[in-house]
Formats: structure tokens, sequence, C-alpha cells
């Protein structure tokens, strides 16, 4: 069974009658495992609630396509920082993503690195528990210590603890132009050197990538005309002693990025799609243990998207690297294990939550 | 200010409770003379006071542990200490409970600057953090005005923030992993050196949590690049609403500074009279800084005064070079303490949205003459963080508590207009009471929920940050 709440009241009423599994869903476009049980499905509890371009803020309905969001937030020259990466293409879903989604998974592309997570965006939140109780934390300002931070709590939780009913958040201004410098390196390894190092400059990169495929590193930078010209001037004075360094400028560096918000390198691989956390000099190491499979590097070499066989289980042969690794695409979630005392901690929560089990776990979908 | 009365039952476990820890530490952890407790009797918010039972100053993570241990078996209450600098009493103590300090635990573990982030033990102090790393030309960003002695346990606990966090974020945006010790003595690692949380982000909710769900000794910090440099310009108008205005343009226009700083009247006179920074008698100052290298620092500075003239304003003043920019900075640095001579003040720090900047500050004015008290505002404009400071002679009977009232007000406007109790001073204990303005009885017991699973005989900082009401069946279910 599938229930479309169109308010609030609506998902408060439906999750207090609610008896068995229930799956909370937004558009489907990024699922970590299969629906069990009856889905309430966020679709239809749309709308934007407010946008202050000049507060940098805007609140909307949970199940408000992200594309609706961003193309507000484009006609003021606004955008969300954190650039959501966008998994239709790769995982072959067609639902279209939701903000509620977006930040209930915690769902952040290239620009993470400098700009900070969905989580640090996330400014309050209304959700419903698994009691049927409808919380409120936060609120729609960029500094608030009042209470406990449930917001972040929430950012990333995957329908484990409430529906997400409205979320507020912050946006920022698209720059005026950017640039990407390319250069080519011989494996993971120079990748990484090179990463790190354009990371380790005070020029403000906002994005470090490896695609293999290409052996090419690229790394952006973005801001008013002057100063980009500037620091990709600067930029490829550093990155000169690792090989050629190539300019794309405004247009071409948007469409290679654009490209990786969807992970393209890796649309049309066979398999299950994962996702490894890890600092970035781990990263080569976490290379050695796809064995050869296709993958993409981001975030300065610490993300690692990987395309493996449906039956290979990543996280075996990561357990002496500290970080955590996740499996998209083949219906199972397989999250890294948690120390026992952390996994008490986290089993509570859920307990106070969602008391009766109402919502799936990593865990049990593992 | 009203707090739990002392349990007898506790007060009387006092030999028992020094006997064990002073069985399980080495000698100088354990200090319970009471002219040396007395050290501890308050932090910043030192209107309120009272000595603890003992104070523990551990070495190790693992002393902590065993301090928390004796704690719980014991049912003692435990109130955990950075540095003393909390403006909302969130590390008073009650009679009947200790302190457990981390100030000796203040080394750096590692620095990794492939990986930009530093590993410190929690007693740190947030300026000497940059300290460890300047040298290689990295910074920690939260810059709290007491950075100087505020410890990044601290920081941890409150959500710390500062002037430069519109562009670098809070503490949370900047805290990447924890070493932490439950009440039941428990020793965990959550996050790293890696992004984001494998599962449910425990290390959010954890940050900013006030010391009550565990003590942390380590905290894994994101440490970045300091920019080439660094100019303020300083915008001057004769009227808060064009100051308001002109801020919410500025952040329109993409350009992002790392700091937009804005003083009224009140406090521009105030400290025109102290520190003689040569600042011009307007209604309303906006001190707007942005980094980048020279030609960064042009083109922007450059896009602000073209949006400022718009505005009209009476006086626009750049700064070319280090020395005018320190001129420029030197009044709104000494804010507080200019304030500080005209008499006590009490400072507020509620967020309200930006575009209520005009109309707060008309209410704020309309109350200091109600309740006639003087007020000057010196706030975070970018991100809508203000700072009233209320005046008020501490000698003068029944002053402070008209000046609570008076504090309490505006922290109730900020609700109403969409904002905020605290932006990054904490709830402490100063605004626990208020707390049932900006949230329902259901949205605190969410969040207590939190805390019981944490700590679930509410050992830990356990009359803070809740109504007292609230927050009673659980506390003494502890008993």
């Amino acid at each position: 069974m599938i229930h479309f709440p169109t308010s609030e009241q609506d998902v408060a009423q439906y999750l207090s009658a609610a008896k068995g599994c229930v799956t909370i869903q937004g558009g489907a476009s990024r699922t970590l495992h299969h629906p069990a049980g009856d889905i309430l499905s966020m679709e239809k509890l749309t709308g934007i609630v407010d946008y202050e371009p000049g507060a940098l803020t805007m609140v909307a309905r949970a199940g408000t396509p992200l594309a609706d969001i961003e193309k507000t937030l484009a006609q003021e020259n606004q955008r969300l920082a954190f650039e959501p990466v966008l998994m239709n293409d790769v995982l072959g879903t067609s639902g279209a993503s939701t903000i509620g989604g977006v930040f209930a998974s915690n769902a952040s592309g290239s620009r993470r690195i400098q700009s900070g997570a969905a989580r640090d965006f996330l400014l309050g939140i209304r959700c419903v528990d698994g009691a049927g109780t409808i919380i409120q934390n936060g609120g729609r300002v960029m500094k608030n210590v009042t209470g406990y931070d449930l917001v972040k709590l929430l950012a990333g939780s995957w329908g484990q603890l409430a529906a997400l009913t409205e979320v507020s958040f912050k946006v920022l201004p698209i720059s005026e132009t950017e640039a990407t410098l390319s250069t080519t390196v011989a494996d993971p390894v120079a990748a990484v050197g090179v990463m790190t190092r354009a990371m380790s400059t005070p020029y403000d990169v906002t994005g470090v990538s490896y695609v293999p495929a290409q052996g090419m590193v690229l790394v952006r930078v973005e801001g008013f005309e002057k100063s980009v010209t500037y620091r990709a001037a600067e930029l490829t004075k550093v990155l000169a002693s690792f090989g050629d360094v190539n300019i794309l400028s405004d247009v071409q560096s948007h469409d290679i990025w654009q490209s990786l918000r969807k992970l393209a390198p890796l649309v049309g691989q066979s398999g299950a799609l994962w996702r490894v956390s890890v600092k970035p000099t781990d990263g080569p190491e976490v290379v050695t243990a796809l064995e050869g499979a296709p993958y993409i590097m981001d975030w300065s070499g610490g993300l690692i998207w990987a395309a493996l066989p449906a039956s290979f289980d990543l996280r075996a042969s990561l357990s002496h690297i500290s970080g955590h690794a996740s499996c998209f695409g083949n219906g199972h979630a397989m999250l890294q294990q948690q120390s026992a005392g952390v996994a008490t901690l986290m089993q509570g929560i859920r307990e106070k939550f969602d008391p009766r089990h109402l919502f799936p776990t990593h865990s049990e979908a593992a | 200010m009203e707090m739990p009365v002392p349990s007898q039952h506790r007060l009387d476990r006092k030999s028992e409770l020094l006997l064990r820890l002073r069985a399980a530490l080495p000698a100088d952890c354990v200090i319970d003379d009471p002219m040396e407790t007395r050290a501890y009797e308050c932090d910043a918010l030192s209107a309120y006071r009272c000595p603890p039972m003992a104070v523990v100053l551990p070495y190790t993570t693992e002393q902590v542990a065993q301090t928390l241990k004796i704690c719980h078996d014991l049912n003692i209450p435990v109130v955990p200490r950075g540095s003393g600098t909390s403006l909302a009493g969130g590390a008073m103590p009650t009679s009947d409970s200790i302190i457990l300090g981390v100030s000796r635990m203040n080394e750096v573990l590692d620095t990794d600057y492939d990986n930009r982030v530093i590993r410190v033990q929690s007693g740190r102090t947030n300026l000497s953090v940059t300290g460890a790393v300047e040298a290689n030309g990295f910074f920690y960003a939260p810059d709290p005005s007491s950075q100087l002695a505020c410890a990044i346990a601290g920081n941890i606990a409150m959500n710390s923030g500062g002037a430069h966090c519109l562009k670098y974020g809070v503490t949370s945006n900047n805290l990447m992993g924890v070493r932490i010790v439950t009440m039941q003595g428990d020793i965990l690692d959550i996050g790293g050196a890696h992004l984001d949380a494998p599962d449910l982000d425990l290390l959010g909710v954890i940050c900013g949590s006030e010391g009550q769900l565990g003590i942390v000794t380590e905290a894994t910090l994101r440490i970045i690049h300091k920019p080439e440099g660094a100019l303020p310009v300083l915008l001057g108008f004769d009227s808060n609403e064009v100051a308001g205005e002109c801020v919410s343009d500025i952040i329109r226009a993409g350009v992002l500074p790392v700091a937009i700083e804005f003083m009224d009247r009140p406090c521009i006179r105030a400290t025109e009279d102290f520190a003689k920074a040569g600042y011009p008698d307007c209604e309303a100052l906006l001190i707007v800084e942005v980094e980048g290298s020279p030609i960064e620092i042009e083109e922007q500075l450059e896009k602000i005064l073209a949006i400022a003239a718009r505005h009209n304003p009476v006086e626009t003043r750049r700064a070319n070079d280090i020395q005018e920019a320190a001129r420029i900075w030197l009044g709104r640095k000494s804010a507080f303490g200019a304030m500080g001579q005209i008499n006590d003040y009490m400072c507020l720090d509620g967020t309200i949205p930006v575009s209520k900047l005009p109309y707060v500050l008309k209410r704020i004015g309309e109350m200091s003459e109600k309740f006639g008290l003087g007020v000057g505002n010196v706030f975070h404009a970018g991100d809508g963080n203000m700072h009233p400071l209320i005046l008020y002679n501490a000698n003068e009977p029944g002053e402070l508590e008209k000046c609570e009232a008076f504090g309490a007000e505006i922290l109730k406007l900020c609700v109403e207009v969409g904002g905020c109790l605290t932006g990054e001073h904490g709830v402490g204990i100063e605004k626990r009471d208020l707390m049932d303005h900006q949230f329902t009885r259901t949205d605190l017991n969410a969040q207590m929920n939190i805390k019981d699973v944490f700590d679930p005989a509410w050992l830990l900082n356990p009359a803070k940050v809740f109504p007292l009401a609230a927050s009673a069946s659980r506390r003494d279910g502890g008993m």
C-alpha cells in the first residue's frame, strides 16, 4: 500500500495508526535499500513555504521536487551550495528527487569539500516520529544553539527516525564565473597528491575530483571574474610540478561538474554502486580493494564511488581503514559496522523515535 | 535563578566519594579544599555562584572514565568544565555535584596537513589550535570572542560561533570527530578524519548538547589554509533600517564577506568615548571584512562600496593596509569593554531573520525606555546574531532582576519574529526557563529523550538547558 499525505496532520494520523512496517519515501531517486512494508510517499506534500533571498534562507515542504527548488533559487541567482548528487542516471531510477530526500540522505556533491554537507546547510525541521508525534527543531536562522541539534541527527537518518515534513535551509549566491584546472596523472596515488596539494592553498578550491578513465584530476575555483582568473593562474603554478595543466573556462567547467554531479563516468556500469568515505590519503588503498572495478574519486580523494559486482562486499576489504562504506542499488544498505557502544546509542535513539519499530533500519535491511 | 534543592543523600556521600576518587586518581587530581573549590563556583555568568563538593582535574581520558564511573556508582551529578568562559552558566555547579575540568588535557595529538585535520585534547584553548598550525599557513576557523581562553571542550559543548562564522561556519561545521566518555565511563570514538556519518549523525547532536551527553576528551577538527589577506571597510548610516537593507543587498549581490558587524548609536558613542577609534557619530555602523589576494579584496570592496553608495552612507572608510584595518576593528573589539566602563551589563545573543533587524532594534529601543535601562547593540549582522548589551547597576537592589526581565522580553521578541533564544552562547541556566517560549513540551521531550539514551540517570550537567519543571521527573528518577 502507498499512502500520499497532503498535510503534516495527515502524516501524523497515518503514522499513529500504522501497524507493521512503513518505508518513508521521497522521489525514490536515490534509494539505499528496497522498500519494506507500506510506503509513506511524501511526493504530494509540496510547496515552498518561505524564501528570503536577502537572508539566504528557504523553507519548503519535504516533498517539493529538488528541481523546483533549484529553479526558484536560480531565478534569484542562488543555489544549494552543497551541490546534491543526482542519482537517477547511475541507479536507473525515474522518480524526481525531493528536498526532504536530499536532507534525509545527506546527499552532498563535489562542493561539499569546501562548503560543507547537506547537514551543514539544514537549519530547521518539522517531522513526525514513529509514534505519530509532530516535532520541530532548529529554525530558519543561520546561528542557533537553542537546545539539542536534532536537525543534524535527522539529516542523513534515511527515514529511520521520523518523516521530515518541512525543512528550512541556508542557500548561497551562484558564483559569477568558474574555471577548472585539469591535469593528467598516472594513478590514484598521484591523483591524491595533486588533490591534497590543491586543497592546501589559500585559493578556495570548490571541487577536486579524479576521473580514472581519463586519468584526469579536476580542480575547480569559483567566484568573481578577476578572482577566478587570479586563482586559476596561481593554482596552475602550484600544480605545474605534477604535469601539464589545462584550464577549462566557465561553460566547459560548468558542464564537466554537472556530469560529475550525475556520476556520469559510472552510468551504465553493471553491478552495485558503492560509496566509500575515508580520509583523502586512504583513498588509494580503497581503490586497491576495488580489484579493478570502475570508480571515481571526489572530495580530494576521500570519497570513492565504485560499481562493483553484486556479490562483492567491499566492507570486508576495508575493515582496517577508518571511515565508512555503503552500497546503493542492490537493495541492501550494507553500512559499515559500528563499535558496540556506538551501536547501542544509535539503537537507543531509534527506540525513542520509533518505539513501535515501524521504520526499517539499516541493520534490518542489511 | 532557581536551582534544584541539593540532595542530602548525595552530600552525605562526600567522604566516600573523595575516598574512591583519591584511590583511583593521582593525588593532585582531586580538590576539595573549600578555598580552592571556590575558584570553580561560577563561570563567566558570575551573577550566580555555588561551590561544588569537589573538583576533579584529570590528565587522561582513562582518568575521566574512572571519575565518571565512580560518580555514576554513587549517583553524584557531574558538571563538565572547559575554561569556565560560558556566558550562560553552562559550567555552574550545584553543591551536591562535582566539577570535572579538562584543562590539564591540552596536547596536540596529531597534525595532518594533507587531510587538513588536527586532533587535540579537548582542554586546549581555541586560539592555540590555530597556534599549532599557523606556521604552516593553516588555521582553525571558529573564533568566539573568548578564543584566547576558551577550551575546545566548551566550544563543542556550546557549538560556539564567532565573528567569522558567516563564511566558515560554527563549531559543528568544523568538528569531524570526538573521543567521548559517557556517564557510565564508556570511552567511544565517533567520526574522524573522514567526512560524514556512517549511520545516525551522533556527532551532530553531541555538538551543542552543553555537556549533557558525555565528556569530550579529544577532538578531530578541520583546519583550512589561511587566505592571503583580509581587509575591512567601515560604513556609517543615518538609520538602522538603511544599514539593515545594505547588509541584505551585499549578501544578495553574491559577495560573501567573512564578517559583517553592526553597531548602533549607543554602542558607537560608548566605544568612541572609551577607545577613540574615530568612528563617525551616526545611527548605525557596519564593518564588512573580505578576504583574498590584493586583487580579490579590491574586487570585492569595489562591489560593496558600490552597493553602499546606493544607500547614501554618511561615511565610508576603507582600510588600505593592516594598520588601517586594526583602526577600524579597534572600536568593535573594545565594544564590550566600553559598555562595561559605563555600568555592569548583561549580554544577550538571540538570533533573528536579517530582514527583521530594523523592527527588532526599534522594539528594543522602546523596551529600554519602559524598563529605564540603557542598551547598546553590537552584533554579527550577516547571520542575524544579535548581542544587545543591557546596562544595569549590580549594586542597586532590584536592578539585576529588572535587567533579566528586560533580557527575557528581548529574547521572546527574537522568537516571536522567527528567530531563537541563543545563537552562539548556549542555554545553560540563563535561558533555561525561556525554552518554553521557543519549544512545545513535546519538542523538548524529543530532545530530552536523547539525554535519556546517553545518560539515563541524568547525572551529567542535569539542571541545565531544559526548564526545571520539564526535566524534574527525569532528574528525580536518578535520586
